[in-house]
């Protein structure tokens, strides 16, 4: 894999993760792990909302998903930032600035058409994403990819079905998609951007650049929307950045004073 | 701090966790020897099929019944759905997720079930967007705490299940199957909401209070799940006598109310939670636990729609489906054009 360095540093093949308060590892993994738990968060939204009960139940577990991921890595960094912290800790009692997630899974709840852009652009990132993880010389990282992997390949179908059904679909749905695939663009770029954090996770033979995903990525993208009768927006004059430092936009601080507010009132509780 | 603080997992909680449901869900097949009359079909407790010959008020009751019980599984997504976001853990939150999609899942094959009487999911939806046909009335109570979250499962999915497992043996083929399964994932379910609560009351005092808090709100809702009396004087000019002659029902409503209180009162003295009913006291005569009177005027008024979330529920739920009709629409305009171009491909080839 031309993006994982683990051949070329001494000692990278055996290492399994990392000495503990390795806070720029952990960092990294904090980006792949929130982004599934924020995305998931808003994912849930969808329970009682969707166009049909099917949707309920497939948004459901596509939640269920990506939360599953979140819960998969967060104990492992508390191990390697040495904080010792557990799911709960990092999900319920961060605040925002702590968080890594991309601006794209934090906007809120558009229509179907912006959750399907949305998930076209993210599952289409993971399935990249994964696949290169699966090769990750950290055992529990390439263990998370690879059960991740078989389960955002069904996202990216799921995205991809609705969005050609949309664009290929009638005027109105043809028209809501391609403005969603617009109003999605300014936030893809960000899932493209190669931090300090995934740069040093590269060098350390663990991680995956994320700038070298992007071809790939929109690749499939660009192939779904073709079929779908759809343009692929050029670029906007504007786009978002600096979540993976802790930057974010106004409606993340809102999603978590409502997934936090309940186990913060309650300090030391357990349920 | 209330006796033992394990939960025994080989105690049962609910009803479809004992012989009942073995005995309900065990279904001899006699209908090669017996045909498809439907008397003979009924008196010999074998299961009617869709494409046997039944009386119009069968089928009728049927689909009332059926439709009912899958509105509100979907009804039912929504107080629940309602603390997805805010699920104070993330085992919780998972939890919740599948539970609530588990509630779409069983709608999903009530509706299928009550298609095979002749309707359509759609026409069925229409019937309860338009307020022309009811869900069950205990969804239109609030999900104030987190706590309610257990209370809903303890309780509200106690009580169904209690109303569920003798229709495991309903005599309409395709609801009893239906039933089978719905009382398995519902025992589930049932179960989180006592290990929900079981939690609360060894947690903090204010998570104690929250507990107690729910059960006081949702207890005698849930004894009136059971719906109005239907035994003794009250039994004459109900429904209960027809459906049970067709195999429909197998207990009165009282009946199975006493059975849910003898359950669920040991349940609530293990949790700790103090039921609140002062009349509710052991009945060595009766072997049976007596209780004190359901507000029954409660009831009808919110029945006949008047209660804390009967407006807010068919709201949430219109709202979703006319905010869905576009993407439905498209799908089945996408799903013609596909129909066209796989014709016109076959009579190119």
């Amino acid at each position: 894999m031309s993006t994982m360095r683990n051949e070329s540093l001494p000692g990278a093949a055996e290492n399994t993760g990392a000495a503990p308060g390795d806070k720029p590892y952990a960092g990294y993994l904090l980006g792949l792990a929130d982004d599934a738990m924020v995305y998931a968060q808003r994912l849930g939204e969808w329970m009682t909302n969707a166009p049909q009960i099917e949707e309920d139940m497939a948004l459901g577990n596509i939640a269920l998903d990506l939360l599953g991921q979140a819960r998969g890595l967060y104990p492992y960094i508390g191990s390697i930032d040495g904080s010792g912290r557990g799911e709960d800790d990092y999900a319920m009692q961060r605040d925002e600035r702590d968080w890594r997630n991309v601006h794209l899974v934090e906007q809120e709840r558009g229509d179907f058409a912006d959750e399907m852009a949305r998930l076209l652009w993210f599952s289409a990132y993971q399935v990249e994403l994964h696949t290169a993880l699966t090769g990750s010389g950290d055992d529990v990282v390439a263990g998370v990819a690879g059960k991740a992997l078989k389960e955002v390949r069904y996202h990216l179908d799921h995205a991809s079905l609705w969005v050609v059904r949309l664009g290929d679909g009638t005027e109105e749905s043809h028209r809501r998609m391609q403005a969603a695939l617009d109003r999605v663009l300014p936030y893809v770029a960000e899932l493209f951007d190669d931090d300090e954090a995934s740069v040093l996770a590269v060098d350390r033979g663990a991680g995956v650049l994320p700038s070298s995903l992007h071809d790939r990525v929109e690749g499939r993208v660009a192939a779904v929307v073709a079929q779908a009768t759809l343009t692929l927006p050029d670029g906007s004059r504007w786009r978002s950045r600096g979540g993976r430092s802790g930057i974010h936009s106004r409606p993340m601080g809102y999603l978590l004073a409502e997934m936090q507010h309940i186990a913060r009132s309650h300090p030391g509780a357990t349920w | 701090m209330y006796g033992n603080d394990v939960i025994d997992p080989n105690e049962p909680l609910n009803a479809a966790e004992t012989g009942a449901y073995d005995a309900a869900a065990a279904h001899e097949d006699q209908r090669e020897a017996i045909g498809s009359d439907f008397d003979a079909l009924i008196a010999a407790d074998q299961r009617i099929e869709p494409r046997d010959a039944m009386p119009d008020t069968y089928r009728e009751t049927l689909i009332r019944q059926i439709a009912q019980h899958a509105h509100s599984e979907i009804i039912g997504m929504q107080p629940e759905g309602n603390w997805i976001t805010r699920a104070p853990s993330l085992r919780r939150k998972a939890i919740l997720i599948a539970k609530v999609q588990d509630e779409a899942g069983h709608g999903l094959y009530l509706y299928s079930a009550a298609e095979t009487l002749g309707v359509d999911r759609q026409e069925l939806l229409d019937r309860l967007h338009d307020g022309k046909q009811k869900y069950s009335s205990i969804f239109n109570y609030p999900t104030l705490t987190w706590a309610d979250c257990g209370a809903i499962g303890w309780l509200v999915d106690g009580a169904a299940i209690m109303n569920q497992v003798p229709l495991c043996r309903c005599s309409y083929g395709p609801y009893a199957r239906a039933m089978i399964r719905v009382c398995k994932e519902e025992s589930f379910h049932q179960r989180q909401g006592f290990e929900i609560l079981w939690t609360l009351m060894r947690g903090t005092e204010a998570q104690q209070a929250m507990a107690q808090d729910a059960a006081d709100r949702w207890w005698w809702p849930a004894l009136a799940m059971f719906g109005p009396p239907d035994t003794g004087e009250a039994a004459k000019g109900g429904h209960t006598e027809q459906s049970m002659a067709w195999g429909i029902k197998r207990f009165s409503n009282d009946d199975l109310r006493q059975k849910f209180v003898d359950m669920m009162v040991p349940q609530a003295e293990k949790l700790g939670i103090v039921l609140p009913d002062p009349h509710l006291r052991w009945n060595e005569e009766r072997g049976h636990y007596d209780f004190g009177e359901i507000d029954w005027d409660e009831f009808w008024q919110v029945l006949r729609g008047d209660g804390p979330c009967n407006a807010e529920r068919i709201e949430h739920r219109r709202r979703a489906h006319d905010e869905g009709a576009w993407v439905r629409e498209a799908a089945n305009a996408y799903a013609a054009k596909q129909t066209i171009r796989e014709n016109e491909k076959e009579s190119a080839a």
